[in-house]
């Protein structure tokens, strides 16, 4: 393959991930099984409570307190956070999305991913324009 | 706990667990020993870990070491850089490491050991092995899994001196679980989540010309992380020699600060 064709094989490729990105690429990315998922924490409001001290400890410092988006990182608060499954979101936090930013929470225990998951579902939709909704 | 509290509880032993980008760790890494035939000494090593992307994470040490009957001398600077291979999550997920090393022959760190690292290299006095610098290039191979809250990790190192030496390789194994899975509703400091456990054994594996355990050193012990809250972690390890090539026992503690999003103090309009 010239030169050429390779420089225009990974602009296609820089632009396609740039656009997968910005629609929340990663969703495509989680596979049937894990997007079925169920949060076994779902309802209980003592998960919700531990979910918002883990909340606070691990993701708020990027993602804002207020779960609103802080600089370029998104709003946990968003109408596609709101549409996602609580499978699809515990796959991001397991995997992450390390091209965006997102690192892997794989180290932190299972049922503390879903307690956070928990959290976020109990948070109200944002009615302002998200902050960082890239 | 601050996202620290997910880190395992290792000395040696590398996990796929990177820095969060942004985050800036300042700690501590300190290494006490009495080997036998050897004076007692002291060997602290400054880190500063900054997460440079979710998939890089580079770091800086500064050593040094305090021998009794002897002097306190510094013994050099290391630059490691550690690469996540892998876009998402496996049964086992590798992680690349590459390390420039210039240290002297006085250092006591101990931050992994290679070839055949010895007990008896304690007993080089620290004015003659501070003469003696060695430049060196080290790479790590960082295997790690993650199930029901277990974190297991394999490291496998390489590393060549520039000048005309062989390779030395050596290992690392660890495994680590946090004291509870599901964390509580208070934000309490004596929780049990906020406590990790593990077991690391480590020793080098000699050189190109002569692989194997002959004549190395091996080190194993059991591990413990506290994760203060605002970002602060404790951790300890007494580390028990293996034969007769190594210290009978060596102390390890590590105090550690994570500084939230540093990159936003350079922001414009900085902190919100």
């Amino acid at each position: 393959m010239s030169a050429n064709r390779w420089s225009k094989l990974w602009i296609l490729l820089a632009c396609s991930s740039m656009l997968m990105a910005a629609s929340g690429g990663w969703l495509n990315k989680v596979p049937d099984a894990d997007r079925r998922r169920v949060n076994p924490f779902d309802g209980k409001p003592e998960a919700v409570a531990a979910g918002a001290v883990l909340f606070q400890n691990n993701c708020a410092k990027c993602h804002g307190s207020d779960a609103a988006g802080k600089h370029n990182r998104p709003s946990l608060r968003s109408e596609r956070v709101a549409h996602a499954t609580d499978g699809e979101l515990a796959w991001l936090l397991k995997n992450g999305s390390l091209w965006k930013g997102m690192p892997s929470w794989s180290s932190l225990p299972e049922q503390q991913r879903w307690q956070i998951i928990a959290y976020l579902r109990s948070l109200p939709p944002q009615t302002t324009e998200p902050r960082g909704a890239k | 706990m601050h996202g620290a509290a997910q880190e395992p509880p290792y000395f040696v032993t590398y996990s796929d667990k990177l820095e969060e980008p942004g985050n800036l760790e300042v700690g501590l890494k300190g290494l006490s020993g009495s080997p036998q035939d050897a004076n007692a000494f002291f060997s602290p090593t400054l880190e500063l870990e900054y997460g440079a992307t979710a998939w890089w994470t580079t770091e800086v040490y500064l050593q040094g070491q305090a021998t009794q009957h002897d002097s306190t001398i510094f013994t050099g600077f290391r630059w490691e850089n550690r690469f996540r291979v892998l876009p998402s999550e496996h049964w086992v997920n590798p992680v690349l490491y590459l390390e420039y090393e210039n240290v002297n022959k006085a250092d006591k760190s101990l931050l992994e050991i290679t070839g055949h690292d010895n007990v008896t290299d304690f007993q080089v006095s620290n004015a003659e092995g501070r003469s003696e610098i060695e430049r060196t290039i080290e790479g790590k191979l960082i295997l790690s899994s993650n199930a029901k809250g277990w974190n297991f990790s394999e490291n496998f190192i390489a590393e060549k001196n520039v000048s005309n030496e062989p390779w030395e390789f050596g290992y690392a194994v660890a495994a680590s679980r946090p004291l509870a899975l599901v964390a509580g509703s208070s934000n309490c400091i004596f929780c049990r989540q906020n406590l990790a456990a593990g077991a690391e054994l480590y020793g080098g594996l000699a050189t190109a010309h002569d692989f194997g355990l002959e004549g190395t050193s091996q080190y194993a012990g059991p591990t413990l992380n506290f994760n203060l809250p605002h970002g602060t972690t404790i951790g300890f390890s007494p580390q028990f020699g293996l034969n007769d090539n190594s210290a009978s026992v060596l102390w390890r503690f590590k105090v550690s600060y994570e500084i939230q999003q540093f990159r936003d103090w350079f922001r414009i309009g900085g902190r919100r």
